[in-house]
């Protein structure tokens, strides 16, 4: 059986319009509703060549007809004239177009199968304020729906990261295919996760109906002050604690300093060697990051950041970028222009601010990045730079733009193949790669569909 | 009546003294050289559409119309009809009265703020009309509002006047209370299963029925005294009586199932069954009842009635010939129902104008307004949307927004509008009211809290979604 073949045969099944014509695909339907949903299929390695394809780079120009080679996980070619190497894999991409898979640098996938109602499957936030040692990488679940279910509409990469407290812990860039997590991380433990302290007035939740009790205003400010100058404490005290670690590294009669995990885990952050994720949306509480992340020098990246665009000078001065995650949000004030979040990518490219986009979401509706993008690019942003947002972007701000973000040789071949704009709803997918594995466009919601599609 | 009749006269007299077209161009806009999406009759390129008096009289080619008439140059955009939200919370000030497993008394309409910036935002995203729901803490809850968002205009014209009544029910997860744990001292409220649930609504019935009973008795004069008349039971009689239509909250296939038995059993149709995630499990039993279902484009696992969720569903539905309509539930996803529609072809493979309708036409259909709105067509009211592209592109825009001809959004106002607001708000920061804490002004006052969560579930509406 061609591979061909049976990528015709699964679009059979999709589109119920053909009846079962081959042993093959029956056999493949059978198996695929006895599989388990849950069961996330790794597809296969080997050596692959997308030709006739118009190859959207991203980093460089777009090929209009060219050939990408797939050798062991990596791009090995881009090109008009590349030769296809022998025992290749053939993928005629005629009409077809390969985009470098889609990254949302913004999620909690994987650490929360059903948000509400179901605190089994949660594994977003630790007890506690500071809890730097929890990482993402040993909580995200490789066998979670959202994992097929997201990587089939060409989004091959995320950052999930912890949410709670005020140091949450540290994210990690998985791509969505593997058995282990091991498989699937890019860099486990890619950046630390704070909910900046913040100017709010909430007073409780309060009892039964009517208005949420609040604090004075004055009073919320001093309660935002006492929680920076804490969190600069934490800081502080985690240098103190890697420098005694250092010293008695090298003087072995100097006292011992006993490990304290939490502490352990902030070094390569507070000395700056990898970033900080701080969640923060308002510009009086951006700007409060940008000194924080001058003051104790770190390197400091923006999650959330509806305001950004007013901070643009600081935060270029200071390198910080941004991952804009309210296209998907309502403007908070009623009087600010009904376009106002939407906007705020083309804001932010116009200021000159690095930054990326993404959902901001759980995990079920990561699948949506694209169209995230794409809305940006309806107000104001260029089509190539939202584009960019989702991909290359991403890749630079979490670090792993050597691997990961467009098409070129010596990259993690994470592709995308499809018969239109990938960052419009009407586009399908119709081949994609992770780490250079073909991975079967099957998810919980293909293999639901097949089960109920024909039922009289 | 009197009125009326004179109203009549002046305006036969008006016919009689001037030309038609001065009379008719009191309200005349001339939408020009569109690609029309009819959502009825297919696209049509290069079209103009005539309004008059807040009605479609025209589609045609080089149509001419009156000198005072608003043109509107729509070349190389697109006219899509009003996209029509059939389960929305925007514009309630409150959403669920939880206290009671049968809430059937209440009413959406007392509850109504015209001046909800929701609103605005829907429009500036093509929405015209909205069901406006109670929400589904009850397996009966209270009576919805059909609405077209005529923003700036009083509360009592928003309401859809010859739209046919409604009413929410529920089932599953919300009705039993599964996500409200009671407080110390707090009695649970009945239901706390799917069994309860069910069993609510079956004694509701029962007492509906004997309450129809009593006034056929009377009416019949088999009874002396008229009985006393009961807010909570009347709803239900009109159910009965087929005069108001059954929104049905739900997720699970059985409990549909078991929801579309019970109606049966009592001898009326459920209008929709709103969310119904699971519907396409049970499609051709739903098609079987001409009950129409009312659902999100692709959320799922959001809750564990929603882990079986799939974007397949609509086309599932539509395949066996259901009326299937997207809705938001949202005010934030409201504002993108186009795309919501637009993901329909890509699951499936729903055909353009059956995708279209799903947020136009099929919406208007379920809440019973089909008559008069949900696509473009002579004779329907001027309900429209013109966008920069193709509504189901995600780089397109909303330009205008038209409600019965009148332009209710205009994106080419809003630099104006913005410049004004911004003048506005300078002026009001000055004000001694309003300065800063420790500037020496008074305190600000502290707005009216606003929903927080715009789904159902909003937790102190004590609902869900």
């Amino acid at each position: 059986m061609s591979f061909k073949f049976k990528v015709q045969g699964f679009k059979f099944m999709r589109f119920g319009i053909y009846l079962c014509l081959s042993v093959f695909i029956c056999g493949h339907a059978i198996l695929a509703q006895s599989d388990g949903s849950q069961q996330n299929k790794t597809g296969r390695g080997g050596t692959f060549a997308i030709t006739n394809v118009r190859i959207v780079t991203v980093s460089g120009a777009t090929i209009e007809n060219g050939t990408v080679i797939v050798q062991n996980g990596t791009i090995t070619a881009v090109g008009a004239g590349t030769a296809v190497p022998k025992g290749a894999e053939t993928i005629d991409g005629k009409g077809l177009s390969v985009y470098p898979g889609m990254i949302d640098a913004g999620t909690t996938l994987g650490l929360a199968e059903i948000p509400q109602g179901v605190n089994a499957t949660m594994d977003v936030a630790e007890v506690g304020t500071m809890n730097a040692n929890a990482k993402a990488i040993t909580g995200v679940n490789p066998h979670s729906s959202h994992v097929n279910v997201t990587r089939v509409n060409g989004i091959t990469t995320v950052f999930s990261a912890p949410s709670g407290g005020i140091i949450s812990g540290q994210g990690a860039v998985i791509n969505l295919n593997g058995s282990t997590q091991d498989e699937m991380a890019v860099h486990s433990t890619a950046g630390l996760m704070i909910n900046f302290p913040r100017i709010s007035t909430f007073g409780g939740f309060g009892g039964g109906f009517g208005p949420r009790p609040t604090v004075d205003f004055s009073e919320a400010i001093k309660r935002r002050d006492t929680q920076i100058e804490e969190l600069k404490k934490i800081f502080k005290n985690a240098e103190n604690y890697s420098l005694a670690k250092d010293t008695y590294a090298k003087d072995k009669t100097l006292p011992y300093t006993t490990t304290d995990l939490k502490l352990e885990a902030m070094t390569p952050y507070i000395r700056g060697e990898k970033p900080i994720f701080f969640t923060v949306e308002r510009e009086r509480d951006i700007r409060s990051v940008v000194k924080f992340v001058a003051d104790m020098k770190v390197k400091g990246i923006i999650v959330g950041g509806q305001e950004a665009w007013k901070v643009a000078d600081d935060l270029k001065k200071n390198n910080i970028a941004v991952i804009y995650t309210n296209i998907y949000s309502l403007p908070v004030r009623d009087d600010d222009a009904y376009d106002f979040l939407f906007e705020g990518p083309a804001k932010l490219k116009s200021a000159g601010v690095k930054f990326a986009i993404g959902t901001g979401d759980a995990g079920g509706e990561v699948r949506d990045l694209p169209y995230h993008a794409g809305l940006a690019g309806a107000y104001g942003l260029a089509k190539e730079e939202a584009l960019k947002a989702v991909t290359l972007y991403p890749a630079e701000i979490l670090g792993v733009s050597d691997k990961l973000g467009s098409i070129e040789v010596g990259k993690m071949a994470n592709l995308v193949v499809t018969d239109g704009d990938i960052l419009e709803p009407r586009t399908n997918i119709k081949y994609m790669f992770i780490n250079g594995r073909l991975i079967p466009l099957t998810s919980r919601h293909t293999e639901l569909f097949d089960s109920f599609k024909d039922r009289k | 009546m009197r009125n009326f009749v004179l109203a009549s006269l002046v305006i036969s007299i008006s016919l009689i003294s001037f030309s038609i077209a001065s009379a008719q161009a009191k309200n005349e806009v001339l939408i020009k050289n569109a690609t029309v999406m009819t959502a009825a009759r297919g696209t049509l390129e290069n079209t103009d559409i005539l309004i008059q008096n807040g009605k479609i009289a025209r589609i045609g080619k080089n149509l001419n119309a009156s000198t005072s008439a608003k043109v509107i140059d729509a070349t190389g955009r697109f006219v899509a009809p009003g996209i029509i939200d059939a389960h929305s919370h925007a514009m309630m000030d409150a959403i669920n009265e939880g206290s009671l497993a049968v809430t059937s008394m209440t009413r959406i309409r007392d509850v109504l703020n015209p001046g909800d910036i929701s609103i605005y935002r829907a429009l500036a995203s093509g929405v015209t009309a909205a069901n406006l729901l109670h929400g589904s803490a009850n397996p009966i809850g209270g009576q919805n509002s059909t609405v077209k968002f005529k923003w700036g205009k009083p509360v009592e014209d928003f309401i859809v006047a010859d739209a046919p009544s409604g009413i929410k029910f529920a089932m599953g997860e919300n009705t039993k209370r599964s996500s409200f744990n009671p407080q110390g001292g707090q009695t649970p409220r009945y239901p706390r299963t799917r069994m309860g649930t069910l069993e609510v609504i079956r004694d509701a019935f029962n007492r509906a029925r004997d309450y129809k009973q009593s006034w056929d008795d009377f009416k019949a004069k088999k009874t002396k005294m008229p009985p006393r008349t009961d807010l909570e039971l009347q709803p239900l009689v009109e159910i009965l009586e087929g005069k108001r239509l059954v929104h049905a909250h739900g997720y699970r296939s059985d409990e549909h199932w078991n929801l579309l038995n019970l109606a049966d059993e009592f001898g009326f149709r459920i209008a929709s069954l709103q969310h119904g995630l699971e519907a396409y499990k049970i499609a051709p039993e739903i098609a079987k009842r001409k009950t129409g279902v009312s659902i999100f484009a692709d959320s799922w696992s959001y809750k564990l009635e929603a882990y079986d969720a799939i974007p397949y569903n609509a086309y599932i539905l539509w395949k066996n010939g259901v009326n299937v309509s997207i809705n938001s539930d949202s005010d934030e996803r409201i504002r993108r129902l186009n795309l919501d529609a637009a993901k329909v072809m890509k699951y499936g493979g729903v055909p353009e104008e059956d995708a279209l309708k799903m947020i136009t036409l099929n919406p208007a259909m379920q809440l019973g307004i089909d008559k008069r709105t949900g696509s473009i067509e002579v004779g329907k009211d001027a309900d429209l949307a013109i966008w920069t592209a193709h509504p189901f592109s995600v780089y397109s825009r909303v330009d205008m927004t038209l409600i019965e001809g009148d332009t209710y959004f205009d994106r080419s106002k809003e630099t104006q509008m913005r410049a004004d607001l911004q003048k506005e708000r300078e002026t009001l920061e000055k004000l001694d009211i309003n300065k800063a804490p420790g500037s020496g002004g008074t305190p600000p006052r502290i707005p009216a809290e606003k929903r927080l969560a715009d789904r159902d579930d909003a937790d102190r509406d004590g609902g869900n979604y």
